[in-house]
């Protein structure tokens, strides 16, 4: 069965591990802390939370895009050419 | 709300990108060269039948298992980010970062983890050429995964085969093979990628001269040192051009780029290239004062590396942002000008489209059309704030340029030496040798903020600026997440630090 020899490679493989079992160790406390902590108490998505449709996201963006500064200082410096 | 905008928000958010991209790329480019290397060592193993290059490769495998180990999904960090701190641009960009990331993750995955694990599990379990191929399939996964990423990149800094829809608010697709074929997006492959196989090998031959210099497993060393060293030369010489044509493409489309490379306020034909200099920190565009306050200037090399002639013209940060006539360049203010027309379009679009006054937005639409190339610069506070912090820009060139070429030398001083069969007595340049592994690191980093700092204030070259990429969140919020990530990645730099450095104490099996 060629699932069965997949399966036999990969237990003999990680059952064989000496730095490896230290690296998944870390990996696993690093995804952990990305995935269950930083990604659900930090990294909110901010359109996702505060927005319910993609319309309302869209018209979100286009008004940060739309609205001009005003204290452009546009043409504040002559060229010197 | 823009008015409303608190800068220092976004200085949080631009520091907390930083420093999550470099730390992430202190992993990033040793796993990208270090699998070539040990695929290149594993073909010698197989070609020769010896053993102890087989123990040799299965050093350097850990060696690269370990810092794959602590790096991976470092970079899952930065895609938080995007979504938290930087949600406008997200929004803006999805549909051009979906595909290059979707195809990365089916890429890589499949590449990568498939035949990472023959790779590890493999050396008794599977014959001799099946491990081989599966080496070398990692290594040429770990570059693919780069490549999308790095195509993503370089459309950030030129835009290409994409137009931007006004009423979804992104930047739609219509051309994948130009996004992937754009020469900002090769170039950033070619010269991330090399600079990527210099840094491993100067890991290889900085570990193996500290073997040397400790006086402990000399044949091993002698033999990683040989070929990380060719393989080293090679790279730091292929940096150096994939470098130079870089320059010479970033001369046509990210010329405030280079112009803060050089420092240049003021455009020559003919201009000179500053080998050494200190730029006048007091220096303003536009204003009288000198740019430098000492330099050492090679006639002419710039505007051969820019133009590709050495009387071409390179225009300086002045000529860019109040035009020049002569040179038929299109200053920053009257772009600020078209920019603005285009903001001004767009909004009237949407307020037609949203009272169903059809002709209002046919006609709104027409004139957006007209002014979209300028839509960026309708953000920008003064025609100053498109200027880089020119600084920065120019010592981390200086910084990237010499170590480059220093490498270049430490590699042709190593074989030469090896060739005579003196290396392994020479204690000052195996000390160099140790100090070169530390110094490209310096180099990678060089050569990031260059890219990144150098392009400023653009998150989308002249399409959006930094300061409007971001989400409308307060300071205390990101700057708590900038502490955090300071801890969480120097604690993983001192996990890969310590287990790495115990592995290195081990040193190879068979020794």
């Amino acid at each position: 069965m060629p699932l069965q020899h997949v399966y036999t490679f990969y237990r003999d493989g990680f059952r064989s591990m000496v730095v490896g079992k230290t690296l998944w160790k870390i990996i696993f406390i690093k995804l952990f802390i990305m995935f269950a902590v930083l990604k659900v108490f930090f990294f909110p998505n901010f359109l996702a939370t505060n927005f319910s449709s993609d319309a309302e996201r869209a018209s979100h963006v286009l008004t940060n895009l739309t609205e001009i500064q005003e204290h452009s200082q546009l043409g504040s410096k002559q060229t010197p050419h | 709300m823009i008015e409303n905008l608190d800068l220092s928000m976004v200085n949080w958010a631009r520091a907390t990108f930083a420093l999550t991209a470099m730390y992430h790329w202190i992993f990033v480019p040793l796993t990208l060269g270090l699998s070539f290397l040990c695929a290149f060592f594993e073909s010698i193993y197989v070609k020769t039948g010896n053993q102890q290059w087989k123990n040799l490769t299965k050093f350097w495998m850990t060696l690269f298992g370990i810092n794959f180990a602590i790096g991976v999904a470092t970079g899952i960090i930065l895609e938080f980010e995007f979504g938290t701190n930087w949600s406008n641009y997200s929004w803006i960009v999805g549909d051009i970062f979906g595909a290059p990331l979707a195809i990365e993750g089916i890429l890589a995955f499949f590449l990568e983890a498939t035949f990472f694990a023959v790779m590890f599990f493999g050396w008794e379990r599977v014959s001799t050429r099946m491990h081989l191929f599966s080496t070398w399939m990692v290594a040429v996964g770990s570059s693919l995964s780069a490549l999308w990423i790095l195509v993503a990149n370089g459309w950030m800094q030129h835009p290409v085969g994409m137009t931007f829809n006004p009423d979804s608010a992104r930047f739609e697709m219509h051309n994948l093979w130009e996004v992937i074929s754009s020469p900002v997006a090769i170039g950033h492959f070619v010269h991330a990628t090399s600079s990527g196989f210099l840094l491993a090998s100067l890991f290889v031959v900085g570990i193996s001269s500290w073997y040397l210099l400790r006086n402990k497993h000399k044949k091993f060393a002698l033999r990683s040192i040989t070929v990380a060293c060719v393989f080293g030369l090679l790279s730091s010489i292929f940096v150096a051009f994939s470098g130079d044509e870089h320059a010479f493409i970033t001369s046509t489309t990210q010329p405030m780029k280079l112009a803060a490379m050089e420092a240049l306020y003021t455009g020559s034909s003919g201009a000179g290239l500053v080998a050494m200099g200190v730029p006048n920190p007091f220096k303003q565009p536009g204003d009288e004062q000198d740019s430098f306050l000492f330099k050492i200037e090679i006639p002419k090399i710039l505007s051969l590396l820019a133009t590709r002639d050495f009387n071409g013209f390179v225009p300086g940060i002045d000529d860019l942002l109040y035009g020049n006539t002569t040179h038929n360049i299109m200053g920053v203010d009257e772009k600020i000008g078209y920019g603005k027309q285009a903001v001004t379009a767009l909004g009237a679009y949407k307020q037609a489209k949203k009272d169903g006054d059809t002709t209002g937005a046919t006609a709104a639409l027409e004139v957006f059309d007209q002014h979209r190339a300028y839509l960026g610069y309708g953000h920008l506070l003064s025609v100053e704030h498109a200027v880089p912090p020119v600084s920065l820009t120019f010592y981390a060139f200086r910084v990237m340029v010499s170590l480059g070429t220093f490498f270049i030398l430490l590699f042709v001083l190593y074989l030469y030496l090896l060739k005579r069969g003196t290396l392994e007595r020479n204690y000052p340049l195996l000390l160099l040798g140790v100090v070169g592994m530390f110094l490209g690191y310096v180099a990678q980093q060089a050569g990031w903020i260059v890219s990144e700092v150098g392009r400023q204030p653009w998150a989308i070259q002249d399409m959006l600026p930094v300061t409007l990429a971001r989400s409308n969140l307060d300071t205390g919020t990101v700057m708590t997440t900038f502490f955090l990530f300071l801890l969480l990645f120097t604690a993983l730099l001192i996990a890969e630090l310590k287990i790495m450095t115990h592995q290195i104490a081990i040193g190879p099996e068979g020794e």
